[in-house]
């Protein structure tokens, strides 16, 4: 068991790196459903596979061909014996991870539509690939009733797509590239400043001097500064620059009176500008606030919007219009002793905010008559943690998307105004959508058929604008290349987009990273990729 | 495998190939279109071309290097040679799928030819359990495009001076068919780029050297005697502790795929931060400091080996303009590219015939030629080897990879220039392993 646990552990070490056990575990848990085992559905499959998904179910109703075997990854002995795709698939995918439960329903997503849409409920996600419109707008609605997440993936050509629709998402570890510090110098609470008292700049002795946090530096020198100027803190260009000049005069000096090396210092000075940043919440932040699910707290409300709610409390409490502390701070050159006793300020102090939220969170908790335990005291310091940089998406439904009376018309047309903007890429996929619905066929597929689908496909374009009143130029070049592309699924699109979607689904299980919002096209002949909200 | 006995779903030819098997790819070179590259005739030639004749080199077969095989088997090329001097990791399983458990400790670039050749008919992998340096001219002339998925940029400086190097000037004017294009692509957890080098047209490796920043290492100083972090505590064992208490006998080296070895590491970080009260060191932070572990999954790589393999085809089919020149990729938050055309540097190292210049007073010592080359951005030499034509013979001042020779020639790096008798004008040769070929500087005195 242990070597078990360990080996998975060494699987698994270099993405445990980047989403930890609880994310694992999250990912392990899942269940996920790929409708159409086509190369971008293989692809998508194997990078939830690898990373060790716990299980997924395949629904494919359509039988193999030469083609669908020239293009998928590498199973071709195994397919050229199974002559239906789902389970073709099922089998090959199994090989890449045998952590991994797989299954396989041999029937058309309509049907199964049709006689059992409740099929679908049981999902962590659904992935729809390659799917006729009428299907998609189908499934949408049933899966935006039973709240399940649903990523639907095409590659048209050299055309990438994907479209993400799920109500609500909430993430608490975003962890974003470029996070500001948390470090309250412009409004320092009681224990910082205690802290800050204990030191004494000008008596201390060389060493102990340039082996002092630059935070405790900056903290003395803006004492001194608001004491003289009004309680204000430095805050245009000017005051900062002078502020700069007085923490560089005191740099000790030596007997010739030239400036002695404090790194420390340096760090001071050059970390001003961020240092001096007013402590904030973010609009994002105070969005979640403003919510309506952390503003009716009921015993249906999750644990997100319940934990939000509590530090909402200790904003408008405890807090003085503040989050709570997060309690990390940078390394800084300092000796150790220096270092870690100011460090433990700002744990300790990130740990008794932490508290007061959880106390806040319970008296919630008990309002609503669910017991303590169900919001665990981990969970809310991990979310105390992470409090600036909560993030919410919701996308809208595949129906708003696509009605007359709700789409986003102002989007579209502002993209338009570059006509080869990846809005046009979106324009076409629509319109030989439309051009499926009335021919039961994709444009171009066979060679004969090229030129004479570019003036149908055309009139696609046409109504589809009209219906639409879009006052757009669609370029004849985009039609000719549609056809040309004749549904094509290159591998390495197929393949772009695997990687993209997965990672997308990813986010989407374990609750970390933030998803797109909602529409994605990668055009690969460009190597260019734009989001859209539609 | 299959019963013998059941019928194939798919009627294979005797050629090995199939009704509609190329289908996806064919209608990319046999129609004509209006997003298609200049040069780009619609034929049904060109599938011939790449199923017969083109020929690929795969740099590493890791998490880019799986990827890009399988691209580009599925994509119609045939003739791949794969290169890699490594052998299978457990922890390559999450990302390098043509590896199973049962491969850990054979090399990569042997199994992943041969998943390769025994899935895709009529793909033909060769396979090298090599270094990029173990090869000359003459093995790299052979390619028609060569792709990149590494993970050093040693190697890739390596390999960007390889292909410059066989560049042909007729006249001063650049021989075209003496250019094999690099299409190079690098991840790191959920960030990657994809490039296109022209050899002697774009903007090679070294022109944008700036984008790679050196790592950082701690100072020794805060590692010796002042820790603050859990990291500073794991290299303190790493770097001074295990060199003095030579834990596993005298001559062992620490080995970080070695689980004795990490352990022994972090039983004494853990010592070593209990000092300090420092908290936070865990055996896999141990393990990510001692090997410079960088985070891995295999989304990234899929998209990175997705848009390189998409260069190759272009450019080995002229099917479109392929990209100009640099794909930027982050997928943090929502999904982000960002394409630019990364330009050519005028007195680039590697690839610009501008004589590189070094400015140094007669006074100044070896040792400060010897750090502006290893310190300087747009240089980032490792250990570089310094020679000079003085009383018309070859003189090596300094060398480090040797150790006999790097301590008969440690010396020199003490005296200063006018010393060791070098002159205003004279030339140095610089080797060193970010470059197959020597550089040529010129000395000028400054006063």
């Amino acid at each position: 068991m242990a070597d078990q646990k360990t080996n998975k552990e060494q699987r698994y070490d270099r993405q445990l790196r980047l989403w930890g056990d609880h994310g694992q575990e999250a990912l392990e848990n899942a269940h996920t459903c790929l409708l159409n085992a086509t190369a971008t559905g293989t692809e998508i499959l194997k990078n939830l596979i690898l990373p060790g998904i716990g299980a997924f179910t395949i629904v494919d109703g359509h039988r193999v061909t030469g083609e669908d075997v020239g293009n998928k990854v590498l199973w071709v002995f195994m397919v050229l014996y199974r002559p239906n795709r789902a389970q073709a698939a099922t089998e090959f995918l199994q090989e890449l991870n045998s952590d991994v439960s797989g299954n396989f329903v041999e029937e058309s997503p309509d049907k199964l539509l049709d006689n059992d849409p409740e099929f679908f409920h049981r999902f962590s996600l659904v992935i729809g690939v390659q799917l006729p419109e009428s299907t998609c707008l189908r499934l949408g609605s049933v899966l935006w009733s039973a709240g399940v997440p649903f990523l639907v993936c095409r590659t048209y050509g050299l055309v990438g797509y994907m479209r993400l629709v799920v109500k609500e998402h909430t993430v608490v570890e975003s962890h974003p590239d470029n996070a500001l510090e948390d470090l309250r110098l412009d409004q320092p609470f009681t224990e910082l400043k205690n802290h800050i008292s204990t030191y004494d700049l000008d008596s201390m002795e060389k060493k102990d001097h340039s082996h002092t946090p630059w935070i405790v530096v900056v903290a003395k020198y803006l004492e001194n500064w608001c004491n003289e100027h009004d309680l204000q803190v430095p805050k245009n260009y000017k005051e900062k620059e002078a502020f700069r000049q007085l923490i560089r005069e005191g740099i000790r000096k030596n007997e010739s009176g030239a400036p002695e090396e404090e790194e420390n210092f340096d760090e001071a000075i050059k970390n001003v500008n961020t240092a001096l940043n007013p402590t904030k919440i973010s609009s994002a932040v105070d969005d979640i606030f403003n919510s309506e699910q952390c503003e009716n707290i009921t015993s249906q409300t999750a644990a997100f919007w319940l934990m939000a709610r509590g530090v909402r409390d200790f904003v408008q409490n405890e807090g003085n219009g503040s989050l709570p502390v997060r309690g990390t701070i940078p390394d800084m050159i300092a000796d150790s002793d220096k270092f870690i006793s100011l460090q433990n300020v700002y744990r300790e102090k990130a740990l008794q905010d932490a508290a007061v939220v959880a106390k806040h969170i319970q008296s919630h908790l008990q309002a609503v008559g669910k017991p303590p335990e169900s919001i665990s005291e981990q969970d809310v310091k991990l979310f105390c943690k992470n409090a600036a940089f909560l993030r919410v998406v919701r996308c809208r439904s595949l129906a708003e998307e696509y009605s007359v009376d709700s789409f986003h018309k102002d989007t579209i047309t502002s993209c338009m105004d570059s006509p080869d903007s990846e809005m046009v890429l979106y324009l076409m996929l629509r319109a030989v959508d439309r051009f499926y619905q009335q021919h039961s066929r994709y444009p171009g597929v066979y060679n004969y058929q090229v030129e004479e689908d570019i003036s149908t496909l055309k009139l696609c374009v046409n109504s589809l604008l009209q219906e639409y009143s879009l006052n757009v130029n669609v370029k004849d070049d985009y039609v000719h290349e549609f056809c040309r592309y004749g549904a094509a699924e290159p591998h390495t699109v197929a393949s772009f987009l695997g990687g993209a979607a997965a990672q997308e689904a990813i986010k989407l299980i374990t609750h970390q990273f933030v998803p797109f919002n909602n529409t994605f096209i990668y055009n690969a002949m460009a190597q260019t990729s734009t989001t859209f909200q539609l | 495998m299959a019963d013998g006995d059941e019928p194939m779903a798919v009627d294979v030819g005797s050629s090995g190939d199939w009704d509609g098997r190329w289908s996806h790819v064919q209608k990319f070179l046999e129609r004509s279109g209006p997003f298609t590259h200049p040069d780009f005739e619609a034929s049904d030639e060109t599938l011939q071309f790449l199923l017969e004749t083109c020929k690929i080199l795969v740099i590493g077969a890791g998490g880019l290097g799986c990827e890009l095989l399988k691209n580009l088997a599925l994509s119609g090329f045939r003739h791949i040679h794969v290169v890699d001097m490594d052998t299978i990791d457990v922890s390559n399983l999450n990302r390098q799928f043509l590896f199973r458990s049962k491969d850990v400790g054979r090399p990569k670039a042997e199994v992943a030819a041969d998943f390769v050749n025994s899935r895709v008919p009529g793909c033909h992998v060769v396979p090298h359990f090599k270094k990029i340096q173990d090869f000359d001219e003459s093995f790299y002339r052979q390619f028609h495009i060569i792709v990149c998925g590494l993970d050093s940029i040693i190697a890739r400086r390596w390999m960007n001076g390889m292909l410059l190097s066989l560049l042909v000037y007729e006249d001063g004017v650049l021989d075209p068919s003496s250019i094999i294009p690099l299409i190079d692509g690098g991840t790191e957890g959920f960030k990657g780029n994809a490039r296109v080098i022209l050899p002697g047209m774009t903007a090679c490796i070294d022109c944008t050297l700036e984008l790679y920043p050196p790592q950082i290492n701690f100072p020794m100083c805060t590692i010796a005697s002042m820790p603050r972090l859990p990291e500073h505590c794991i290299e303190y064992v790493r770097i001074l502790q295990w060199p003095k208490e030579k834990p596993f006998g005298d001559g062992v080296a620490l080995d970080g795929d070695n689980p004795e070895h990490i352990q022994w590491v972090f039983q004494n970080s853990l010592e070593r931060a209990a000092e300090f009260s420092i908290t936070g060191v865990t055996y896999r932070l141990t393990q990510g400091v001692v090997k410079r572990i960088i985070p891995a999954v295999a989304s990234t790589n899929a998209v990175i080996a997705a848009a390189c393999a998409t260069e190759v085809f272009k450019i080995a089919t002229s099917a479109y303009i392929p990209l100009n020149n640099y794909l930027v990729f982050n997928d943090v938050d929502g999904l982000y590219t960002y394409t630019f055309e990364a330009e050519r540097k005028e007195n680039c190292s590697a690839c610009s015939q501008v004589p590189q210049k070094l400015q140094f007073p007669p006074s100044a010592k070896l040792q400060e030629v010897l750090e502006y080359l290893t310190e300087n951005s747009s240089l980032q030499m490792k250990s570089p080897a310094i020679t000079a034509t003085l009383e018309g013979k070859n003189k090596t001042l300094y060398l480090q990879t040797v150790a006999s020779i790097e301590e008969r020639t440690r010396p020199n790096l003490c005296k200063t220039l006018k010393e060791l008798g070098l002159a205003d004008g004279q030339e140095l040769a610089v080797a060193d392993v970010t470059t197959p070929q020597t550089v040529l500087f010129k000395l000028n005195f400054t006063s």
